[in-house]
């Protein structure tokens, strides 16, 4: 009820029907380059390969679920959305669409994108699938991200799945490796979303969702992201060292990790309390995005040679 | 309703007509193709 009457005080009238920009811009398509990318390697690094049009089938539904998580998690944080700079221009906060508009949009392409993803790739890409929506859209959106400075901790895993369905596609098992893909973008996932809000606190703190620098404060923000750091190094480099990959992802995987140490440890020294002036974490955040698109890159690049 | 918001709620109304004609297109190429495919 409470959530209602935020909605409607944030929310402006929609007079116009959404135009398919909108729809479009509701699937976050800039995050789901990342989405679409992983699981693409995760597809190209498997050991099988599949049918072309079945690779490209489960791109698109992987694409698909994701767009779909993106709309119901503007659906449902629209009063979230309206009260912070960075989202407030989304099609619902700025009132380009109405709500149920997007749920409706949102649970039919995420029904469409599991079904098609059944019938036409396997059954556990599928479930998977499904599993990562729903944990992205229940566990993440509607249960932690308003309740725990955990919240992107948990829900990071939501992130990760993309290259566990890839390998499931183009396999139809779950084995070590994909398992080992998910642990990275688990672990990195922390880093990443915690160096962005160092800098955007004010907004975080404005909607009233805990994030860590919210709640526990800048300096041991900066501490959780360098404590983070090392493990996501150690899943980083272990496929080399547990003999899945060739010395090209390893030494790569080495290489791309010291700046995003070396980003998290000056970090983790710093005293900033100014956005403004918040250079390493705006650094290590753009960095970030770079070093997972890398380790990704040179995984495939690595299989390849391999064959 | 002004005569020019009813014409942007047409000119909107016929650009979601012709992108989801596209999209239905795409996926009747789309189902042609997987259905190809999975006989191979």
């Amino acid at each position: 009820m409470a959530l209602d009457e935020n909605m409607n005080s944030a929310v402006q009238t929609t007079p116009l029907t959404a135009e398919w920009r909108d729809f479009i811009a509701l699937t976050k398509p800039r995050v789901m380059t990342l989405v679409v990318f992983t699981g693409l390697c995760g597809l190209l690094a498997a050991p099988q390969s599949i049918h072309p049009v079945l690779a490209f089938t489960a791109i698109l539904c992987i694409a698909l679920g994701a767009g779909s998580a993106a709309a119901l998690n503007q659906w449902y944080e629209t009063d979230l959305d309206a009260q912070m700079a960075r989202t407030s221009r989304r099609p619902l906060p700025a009132g380009r669409m109405d709500r149920q508009t997007a749920l409706h949009f949102g649970v039919g392409l995420g029904s469409f994108s599991v079904l098609l993803m059944g019938l036409a790739v396997n059954l556990l890409a599928a479930g998977i699938l499904a599993v990562s929506i729903l944990f992205y859209v229940l566990v993440y959106t509607v249960w932690l991200k308003r309740r725990t400075p955990q919240n992107i901790v948990i829900g990071g895993a939501a992130g990760a799945f993309p290259p566990l369905i890839g390998w499931a596609a183009a396999t139809g098992r779950v084995e070590l490796m994909p398992a080992l893909l998910f642990a990275l973008i688990f672990l990195w996932t922390p880093p990443h979303f915690w160096a962005l809000s160092l800098f955007i606190k004010s907004d975080y703190s404005k909607a009233g969702i805990p994030m860590l620098p919210v709640v526990a404060g800048l300096r041991h923000t900066r501490q959780q992201i360098l404590l983070y750091t090392f493990p996501m190094v150690a899943v980083a480099v272990a496929p080399w060292q547990l003999g899945l990959t060739g010395a090209l992802y390893g030494l790569s995987a080495i290489l791309l990790s010291i700046p995003f140490v070396a980003l998290a440890a000056q970090i983790s020294l710093s005293h900033e309390t100014d956005p403004a002036f918040m250079k390493p974490e705006r650094r290590l955040f753009a960095y970030s995005i770079l070093y997972l698109f890398g380790l990704f890159g040179m995984l495939v690049a690595d299989r390849l040679c391999w064959a | 309703m002004t005569p020019d918001e009813e014409a942007e709620i047409r000119r909107r109304q016929k650009s979601r007509a012709i992108a989801m004609a596209l999209v239905l297109a795409a996926l009747v190429i789309l189902f042609y193709a997987i259905s190809i495919a999975k006989m191979l």
